[in-house]
């Protein structure tokens, strides 16, 4: 029976299990749309297409299988682009498809065309521009497969209109065979053995925890061999919540923005233990100088991420789940008490400073949130000193999950990501932290949330200034501040108040606490609104 | 120092944009790229004349096996391959000039392919340092137009290189 290939990239969709899709329509799209309606497939309509990637890319992070977007050609696929340069560079799985003009209006500057595989070269796992309609069928499977295994990242799929509405035959192809991708998972045994015979000879021994973690599901994993072993833990911005923060081997995120104990560890361990973490500029400033000290070990499924950052010792390309099992299979016990005493020492009480009147101490609402939340909870981190404030200061129980831009900083990531977080896991409490800067950038998907019934929690930290930014300038402009002052902005709670969304201010420790209580147990959509200092710092 | 890398491709429309975009992003210095057909009409291949240190080459290797349409990638050691690029350059060439500048073709294994009233038309094909002194022979004379291919590469000896692992 002959199907529109607009009705076969429907049925694609569902042969993979989609449930939900992101998107935004348009004319060069509209076959597909109209495909979609005879699906049980969810529609989620974003109010900007960014989001519409951004909460793909939520959703895909929680379920580890890719997720899927869907906007229109030209200006709808350009918006676009943001969230897919997000979504490369942490690994996370996305399907885009965009609409395109019909294929004989290709390369005419027709309206809404845009060249949108060549615009997303640099920042898509692959592209294609659909040119025959019979291969909707091959391009889906092969998309999926691509998107969601090795490292994943996003595949854009771009359908000129005339395409969609072509009729072809279906056949959903059982396998995929691509001979220029084979990603290699398993790894080498001989290195596995050398892995296993440095992390067994080291006296200080230190793991590093990157992203790659979570997007090959080895959490319970490396919580197993660092037990084990009696290895100490810290994590990349991208590997927070994989280890639980309150256990004794946990000493937190290393690098420009984190904290004492885990770069103190870095700089005192005599073997590193990198697992899926690529050592970006903001984790290690001093790679060279760090390995000459330190023996590196670095298990990485992309090839191209060892050696590239920093000179390694021992290499390992795999998938980090599966090498942790070929390591617990042959892991003796060992006991590293004198190191891990000595890492112990660099702890202190965590305290916070007291703050102007009418304004709370961010950290410390972090802080106690963290502990009212519950365990499960999912964190959705934006991008600025809330960002900071939030990574080092939530304290992540086991089961605990935090979501942030962390290689791409993309400001308004957090509340979409949330929604699509919420959406795949509906029984877990989901919550974005952002700030009023980050807030601004995305805060049209409040209205998202109420169409569609997401009950996500928001915290805004208002400081009425790009406080990331304006500190920059303190610090290394002579204070010169200029560009950081968000004069302008709404009133939060009447904004919130306006979408129908319950919301509160917070200016002291009485109303903190309170609404603290309020998003640890109220089950409905509502917006925080924390009053902080325009001058608190982000450490 | 100088590197050969030869890529197998899908023979797919795009994929030269994907590669030479993967150079220009990771600020990859590309001296030549010639791409043309194999004998399997699915597959094209790529020779680049790339510009770096060993780390850089490796990570150009790395980099370019990461794209899906890339079936093979082999950067070619010192003398590993025989190398060769196409010249075709028209020289100023009154009826006095044109004895000597047939000598030189001769001695440089070049062609005359092309004559008219005041210009001579050359071809000549070698390696990359044949070219140049050629070049250099010819340039006293007046080039009027010059055109260069890209090196293309292949391996010497029985070896070949194979879509297959």
């Amino acid at each position: 029976m002959k199907i529109t290939a607009a009705q076969a990239m429907a049925e694609c969709l569902t042969r993979e299990g989609i449930k939900v899709v992101f998107g935004y329509p348009g004319a060069a799209i509209c076959p597909f749309y109209d495909a979609l309606m005879d699906t049980d497939i969810r529609h989620v309509l974003v109010r900007h297409e960014a989001n519409a990637g951004h909460e793909a890319s939520g959703y895909a992070r929680m379920t580890g299988k890719p997720a899927v977007c869907v906007v229109t050609s030209g200006p709808g696929a350009v918006n676009l682009l943001t969230a897919i340069a997000t979504a490369y560079a942490d690994s996370v799985p996305l399907i885009c498809i965009t609409g395109q003009v019909n294929r004989d209006q290709i390369g005419s500057d027709a309206f809404q065309e845009a060249d949108i595989t060549g615009a997303a070269e640099p920042f898509v796992k692959h592209s294609y521009l659909v040119s025959k309609p019979e291969d909707i069928p091959r391009i889906f499977r092969e998309a999926f497969y691509i998107a969601g295994t090795g490292r994943p990242g996003p595949v854009l799929i771009d359908v000129p209109m005339d395409v969609q509405r072509a009729e072809i035959d279906f056949e959903y192809p059982e396998t995929v065979d691509i001979r220029g991708y084979k990603p290699n998972l398993k790894g080498n045994p001989m290195q596995v053995k050398r892995v296993y015979k440095a992390l067994k000879e080291a006296e200080k021994p230190l793991i590093c925890l990157g992203g790659g973690v979570f997007a090959s599901g080895a959490v319970n994993e490396i919580r197993q061999l660092a037990r084990t072993m009696n290895i100490p833990v810290i994590n990349t911005m991208m590997g927070i919540s994989a280890f639980p923060n309150e256990d004794p081997l946990y000493f937190g995120m290393l690098g420009m923005h984190g904290v004492k104990t885990a770069n103190q560890a870095v700089k005192d361990c005599d073997t590193l233990f990198l697992v899926g973490a690529r050592v970006g500029d903001r984790a290690v400033r001093t790679p060279v100088a760090l390995q000459k000290t330190t023996k590196i070990i670095h298990i990485d499924i992309d090839p191209a991420e060892i050696g590239k950052n920093m000179g390694v010792d021992i290499p390992l390309v795999g998938d980090a789940r599966q090498v942790l099992t070929q390591l617990l299979a042959i892991a003796e016990p060992k006991k590293h008490d004198a190191w891990i005493a000595q890492l112990n020492e660099y702890r202190t009480e965590k305290t916070f400073s007291e703050v102007p009147e009418g304004t709370v101490n961010p950290k410390e609402f972090i802080y106690k949130l963290s502990k009212a939340m519950p365990d499960d909870t999912v964190i959705c981190a934006d991008v600025g000193q809330n960002q900071i404030w939030t990574c080092t200061n939530y304290s992540f129980a086991d089961g605990g999950r935090l979501v942030t831009s962390g290689g791409m900083g993309t400001m308004g990531y957090s509340l979409p990501a949330a929604i699509g977080a919420k959406l795949a896991q509906p029984e877990r409490t989901v919550a974005a932290l952002c700030g009023d800067g980050s807030l601004q950038m995305s805060m049209m998907e409040l209205a998202t949330a109420v169409q569609h019934d997401v009950p996500v929690k928001v915290v805004v930290m208002t400081n009425t200034r790009l406080g990331m930014v304006r500190e920059l300038q303190t610090n290394g402009y002579n204070d010169r501040q200029t560009a950081v002052f968000l004069d302008g902005s709404p009133d939060f709670v009447k904004l919130a108040e306006s979408y129908g969304i319950p919301a509160m201010r917070v200016t002291d420790d009485k109303t903190a606490d309170e609404a603290i209580a309020k998003l640890a147990g109220d089950t409905g959509l509502m917006l925080v609104e924390v009053i902080v200092d325009k001058d608190f710092p982000t450490l | 120092m100088k590197h050969t890398i030869s890529v197998l491709v899908e023979n797919h429309s795009g994929v030269l944009s994907r590669i030479s975009g993967l150079f220009s992003r990771r600020g990859f210095n590309i001296e030549s790229l010639a791409v043309g057909p194999t004998q399997n009409e699915a597959i094209s291949r790529i020779t680049i004349i790339a510009d770096g240190d060993d780390y850089t080459v490796e990570q150009i290797e790395k980099q370019l096996n990461k794209l899906v349409e890339v079936i093979k990638v082999k950067t070619f050691a010192q003398g590993e391959c025989m190398a060769r690029e196409l010249l075709l350059v028209k020289v100023a060439a009154a009826a006095d000039k044109r004895q000597e500048i047939m000598t030189i073709c001769e001695i440089s294994n070049a062609k005359v392919i092309d004559i008219t009233v005041g210009t001579m038309t050359l071809e000549v094909c070698d390696k990359y340092d044949h070219l140049k002194r050629f070049e250099e022979l010819i340039a006293p004379y007046g080039i009027i137009e010059m055109v260069r291919t890209g090196t293309i590469a292949i391996q010497k000896g029985a070896e070949v290189i194979s879509p297959k692992k």
